[in-house]
């Protein structure tokens, strides 16, 4: 029977060495709640499990010139206890409360969440809305990726052998600034999204919306950055017209499926409803600031 | 707060809210359910099952799982014996042992996906699972169907080469999965419907739905080389379990001993036996206990839900609201096996009317999955979805009141149903004048909301129970019963006896006996607990008494009529026999062993004379219009309860029930894929509700005594579940504008739907 | 398969331990530690029967590989009730008919203990979304919460006085 190795290290140079040197299926354990579930039912079945939880950058949250760097080990739970950082980035905090459960966010990361690359992941649109960035450490170096270039297909990243997210960066938010993350679920909790969306606006003296990023879920095998929805509200106030517009675009970028969990049709529809709310939303808490 | 009607105040303990006496074990850990016995020496058991819906099983090859290290069992249908066939005439319920044998593991075919093929215990969970792997299986793989009324065509895969359709005429030549055709009239229905000045005629769909309990089914076997064997195990009747058991392996009864756990839910699901009979193959070959545990994947891909259905429905009315006619067609999905619950749904769908022509028609379906199980309230709740939504829609269209369409129609005392049961006394008419005075009835709807009505029937079973009852010379009660405790039924028979004895509650205990401590009791289901058991358990405290009588006149030197019991003290039975002082329980305890020995009694008994259990819904909802999405926003479950024994679990009842309820019409379905495997096999996917789902459920108890208990019982654990889906059902449609006919009401369906027409909004 | 040795805290008391690579903190506690008041319901993090506190946060301990546990400290069921004294959710959930089979339990209190310290003035909608990964499927819930509130309105009055 086949062993499965379990590792620890200290530093992420020792894990980077455990990963790249690993024969078969190497995996990062940081919460563990999306590994821990495929293991059992054999969806993936490891032979080294590297626990980056005593690396000491993963576990930390500080500012860094102005944004936020989180590290890879940080539990969902821990981030809407800063209240700084609900304040300059509630979507993601809100996006990063739907996680599963209250037990669940207690062990689930930012992090793993996108590195799992469920197409249907909560964190991920308001991360990519947001424009977080990932530093990624690796036996070639350091880098650095977009949060949307890290899922390349269901289950599937970016990530070359060794390689692993050290941390998420969420970039500095200037003032009159706000994110939203909305999703369907036929709950109210517990359910995996049918569809999410993250949207983060940055607004003008004028209260006119100057800059927009529009990120959906679910609708595709990885999670979409919509450039033609914020394009849809760039320049206007989110007036009547422009809602219907945002709506569309997203509507329009849907590549779905029909699944257990929702039907294509059903999901281009929501799409476009939860633009429009996840917007308007993101546009109060905008002018509130 | 609930609205407590007509709660009596005579009784010193009975309808008191007392806590349970189980209840510091529960909430401290220490109580110990299926899987949480640990024995010395103890193997794990795991199952082999069949990926495949349908398939023939040619071979089956276990040796190079015998080699690995730690296995030190394995069993497959060559340690079985085969079971013979039952034969016709069949009862309304199905119990063929060749079935049951197939179910526990398969014979020829593999006729569901999970189907066991093998088991195998180990000296480690890691270790067993390994060994699963090593087992070679050659499947020949057979087409398969699920659907019921697929499963009726003409060419559909055949589950049984040798299953010809009963009850039609002429006999079928052809196999076919439809088991067998019920039919039940009463009166003529074409007539009535001639009567009628609105005739309804609907087609409803319901998907299978499971039970849900929280504890997968799990038990310890632990045989001895003497031939005897102990069986641990999570379960809602150990009697039953016990004896099939012996059946199944043609072992003597008295060599078999269960013991219940304590068990984490059931609702019917746990009346089957699944792994107990391979544990215990498994423990005589391995000569060491083994304990089997279903994961929660096991538990819905393996475990009976209850039957999927198709449900044609017509009704008739005259313009005064008198219904003239009420027809249905039942097409219902038994699982692999036979024996969908028609029998039931043709018993209680139309019961709480008095109506003079009724015609039911149901079709008993086998189909590729597990076979069902009982589902509270089994196979009632899709029929009563489809007669409520039907009469919701008579009362729209002849501009009545839905509550006065019920009133117009409701069943009393005397009334005679399709089965031609007459009706003692039953609380529905003054239920139904309850709901219509109680403020959820009047309160204001906003927009996007809707407000549904339904009301449900179930006749609860009554059955074998003993009881055995032993005063201890302090003047506490040791009390012995049969029944594992699901939902708090120790507390209610602690409660009756103390009543009996008029001493306080808290000097009874209730202990659960084991298969050999007491005579043959009944299940743990069919709302018969505390109305059976309850009789069993207050007939032996009355013989008890009776012998604490004789011993107080033997000290007396008076006759045992001389003596009457009160209040917890023997007493002369008037002033003229004399002037003795009043003894004690406990007085009468420590003089018991020079008096011919302690004082005890007992009763077994076949428990007659229960009565309808009837119950009504109403429920608010939010609907989304841009969404689908629903929101339960006001629940109020209406209920005849005979008598509260313990208002607290009474109400838990109801309440658990309808939230089932809910779950069954809004979320709750098993989907599968085109191999016929199921893709929802976790509490993730299959989406029973969750506590921000629902808001607080208020209940109404009406207490409507049936006469032939000592206490007025009446069960109260499975009515709740018949009426939900078509309330919820009806405040959908009250919301929207739009009927649903098929369960669940899931937002895209009801996306759909509003897509289709404008919605009409209910505040205007 | 190889085992490690770990050094858990469980409810206060040191224990040493050896774990398969692949068992769960739950498997552990139950069949290693003998703790069986924690439940499985799932095994995949949905129904919350699991749950514990690991270094004083909420978590599925299904969820948790037993290797994890190492150095950590865990509080399950078992160590709710000091000596004899109930916990006061322990108490209004037996005044408050919170449980019928009883199952969930012992999730459901040590979800709602870690709520009542964490926001001891929660309302109705906050208690249900917070114990969302509690399933129950015989109380409908209703009593639960109601058992929880009055938990927290007595914690209040108690500290107030």
């Amino acid at each position: 029977m086949e062993d499965i190795r379990y590792e620890a290290p200290a530093t992420v140079a020792a894990a980077v060495k455990l990963l790249a040197g690993a024969k078969g299926t190497a995996k990062v354990l940081a919460g563990g709640t999306d590994l821990l579930v495929q293991m059992r039912s054999d969806i993936v079945v490891p032979s080294l499990i590297v626990d980056i939880k005593k690396i000491a950058d993963t576990g930390t949250i500080k500012k860094e010139k102005g944004g936020w760097r989180i590290g890879a080990s940080v539990p969902c739970a821990v981030l809407g206890e800063q209240a700084a950082l609900v304040r300059d980035w509630p979507g993601v905090v809100e996006a990063a409360e739907l996680i599963g459960s209250t037990q669940v966010q207690g062990r689930a990361t930012l992090a793993g969440n996108l590195c799992n690359a469920s197409p249907a992941a909560d964190s991920v649109p308001a991360l990519i809305a947001a424009g977080a960035t990932v530093a990624i450490a690796g036996p070639k170096g350091k880098r650095t990726a977009k949060a949307e270039e890290i899922a390349v297909g269901p289950g599937r990243t970016s990530l070359q052998k060794g390689e692993f997210v050290v941390s998420v960066f969420l970039p500095p938010r200037p003032k009159r600034a706000s994110d939203a993350y909305l999703r369907f679920i036929p709950r109210t909790e517990m359910d995996i999204a049918v569809v999410g969306c993250g949207i983060a606006l940055v607004l003008d003296k004028k209260g006119l919306i100057e800059d927009a990023r529009v990120s959906l879920g679910a609708v595709a095998p990885t999670p979409l950055l919509v450039k033609e929805a914020a394009k849809a509200i760039v320049g206007t106030s989110l007036d009547a017209q422009a809602l219907e517009a945002l709506a569309a675009a997203a509507s329009a970028a849907c590549r779905p499926i029909d699944d257990k969990r929702g039907t294509k049709e059903f999901r281009i529809k929501v799409a476009g409803v939860l633009a429009r709310r996840a917007a308007e939303t993101a546009y109060e808490r905008a002018r509130a600031k | 707060m609930p609205d407590d009607v007509k709660l009596t105040r005579e009784f010193q303990v009975v309808g008191h809210r007392k806590v349970r006496p189980d209840g510091v074990d529960k909430v401290t850990g220490r109580a110990k359910y299926g899987a949480d016995l640990i024995l010395p020496g103890m193997l794990y058991g795991k199952v082999l099952r069949s990926p495949h819906a349908h398939a023939i099983i040619k071979k089956i090859d276990v040796s190079k799982a015998l080699k690995l290290p730690g296995v030190k069992a394995i069993v497959t249908r060559d340690d079985f014996p085969d079971q013979p066939k039952s034969k016709p005439p069949y009862g309304p319920r199905i119990a063929d042992l060749w079935d049951t044998t197939r179910v526990i593991m398969a014979r020829e075919k593999a006729l569901f996906e999970g189907h066991p093929v093998a088991a195998v215990a180990a000296t480690s969970e890691s270790i067993a699972k390994q060994a699963l792997k090593l087992i070679k299986v050659d499947y020949q793989v057979l087409p398969h169907v699920i659907d019921p009324i697929e499963a009726m065509k003409p060419d559909a895969p055949i589950l049984h080469e040798d299953q010809f359709t009963l009850g039609v005429e002429p006999a079928p030549t052809k196999p076919s999965n439809v088991f067998r055709v019920m039919k039940a009239a009463k009166g003529d229905t074409a007539i009535g419907f001639g009567e009628a000045d609105v005739v309804v005629e609907r087609e409803f769909k319901t998907q299978a739905v499971h039970q849900g309990y929280i504890e997968p089914h799990a038990c310890v076997a632990n045989a001895s080389e003497d031939g005897s064997v102990d069986v641990w195990m999570s379960t809602q009747g150990h009697f039953v379990a016990r004896n099939q058991l012996a059946a199944l392996l043609g072992m003597s009864v008295g060599k078999i001993r269960f013991i219940s756990s304590e068990i984490g839910g059931g609702f019917g699901g746990k009346i089957p036996m699944y792994g107990e009979p391979l544990a215990v193959r498994l423990s005589q070959k391995a000569h060491r206990p083994v304990k089997m545990v279903m994961s929660r994947d096991e538990v819905f891909r393996a475990t009976g839900p209850t039957a999927g259905a198709t449900i044609r429905i017509k009704i008739g009315a005259r313009k005064d609201g008198r219904i003239t006619a009420a027809e249905a067609e039942l097409f219902y999905q038994a699982g692999a096996f036979k024996g969908a619950e028609i029998a039931a749904a043709i018993g209680c769908m139309y019961s709480q009317y008095d109506l003079e022509n009724v015609s039911i028609v149901g079709y008993d379906i086998v189909s590729n999955r597990p076979r069902i199980a009982a589902y509270r309230a089994p196979g009632v709740p899709m029929a009563a979805f489809g007669v409520e939504s039907v009469l919701n829609e008579i009362a729209d269209k002849l501009g009545i009141d839905t509550v006065d369409l019920r009133l117009k129609n409701a069943a009393k005392q005397g009334t005679v149903n399709v089965q031609g049961l007459r009706y003692g006394p039953i609380g529905f008419i003054e239920m139904l004048e309850r709901v219509k005075e109680h403020p959820h009835y009047k309160a204001p709807l906003g927009k996007n909301q809707g407000r549904g009505f339904a009301t449900g029937f179930w006749m609860h079973a009554g059955g074998l129970s003993c009881a055995s009852i032993n005063v201890q010379d302090d003047g506490t009660v040791t009390l012995i019963e049969g029944n594992p405790d699901i939902g708090g039924s120790r507390a209610s028979m602690c409660a009756m006896a103390a009543e009996e004895l008029g001493i306080p509650y808290e000097k009874v205990t209730t202990l659960i006996a084991d298969t050999s401590s007491l005579g043959f009791t009944f299940l743990t289901a069919g709302s018969r607990t505390t109305y059976a058991t309850g009789m069993a358990v207050v007939e032996a405290t009355r013989n008890a008494i009776k012998v604490c009588c004789e011993r107080a006149a033997a000290i007396w030197g008076v006759t045992a009529e001389q003596v009457k019991w009160e209040q917890g003290f023997a007493k002369p039975a008037s002033a003229n026999v004399g002037d003795f002082a009043p003894l004690s329980l406990s007085e009468l305890a420590k003089k018991a062993p020079m008096m011919g020995g302690p004082i005890a009694g007992h009763a077994e008994i076949n428990a007659t004379g229960q009565g309808p259990a009837i119950g009504a819904h109403l429920v608010d909802v939010e609907v989304d219009p841009e969404t689908g999405f629903v929101k339960p926003l006001r629940f109020t479950v209406f209920q005849d309860v005979g008598r509260a024994i313990s208002p607290d679990y009474v109400e838990g009842q109801m309440q658990g029930g309808a939230v089932q309820g809910i779950g069954w019409a809004l979320n709750e379905e098993y989907i599968y894929n085109d191999k016929g495997q199921l893709v929802n096999a976790g509490f993730l996917d299959y989406r029973i509700p969750v506590a921000s789902d629902v808001p607080m459920i208020d209940t109404v108890m009406i207490e409507e005594p049936n006469p032939n208990h000592p206490y007025g019982v009446r069960g109260v654990g499975e009515t709740p579940i018949v009426p939900p889906q078509a309330a919820v059902a009806n405040a959908v449609e009250n919301a929207i504008g739009r009927r649903l006919n098929e369960l669940p009401l899931s937002p895209p369906k009801i996306l759909k739907a509003l897509s289709e027409r404008p919605v009409a909004r209910a505040a205007e | 398969m190889a085992r490690h040795h770990i050094t858990t805290t469980v409810n206060g008391d040191i224990r040493e331990v050896l774990v398969e690579t692949t068992q769960s903190l739950l498997d552990v506690l139950r069949n290693e530690l003998l703790l069986t008041g924690t439940k499985e319901g799932c095994g995949t993090g949905d129904c919350g029967a699991c749950s514990v506190m690991l270094d004083g946060r909420l978590v599925c301990s299904c969820l948790v590989l037993g290797v994890e546990a190492d150095g950590k400290e865990i509080d399950t069921i078992e160590g709710m009730a000091q000596g004899e004294e109930l916990h006061p959710l322990q108490r209004n959930f037996l005044e408050h008919a919170a449980l019928q089979c009883g199952i969930c339990t012992p999730g459901f209190l040590i979800a709602a203990r870690a709520l009542l310290e964490k926001n001891p003035s929660p309302t109705e909608t906050e208690v249900r979304f917070w114990l969302a990964g509690n399933l129950c499927r015989c109380t409908g819930y209703d009593k639960i919460v109601r058992a929880v509130m009055a938990t927290a309105k007595e914690l209040r009055e108690t500290t107030h006085a």
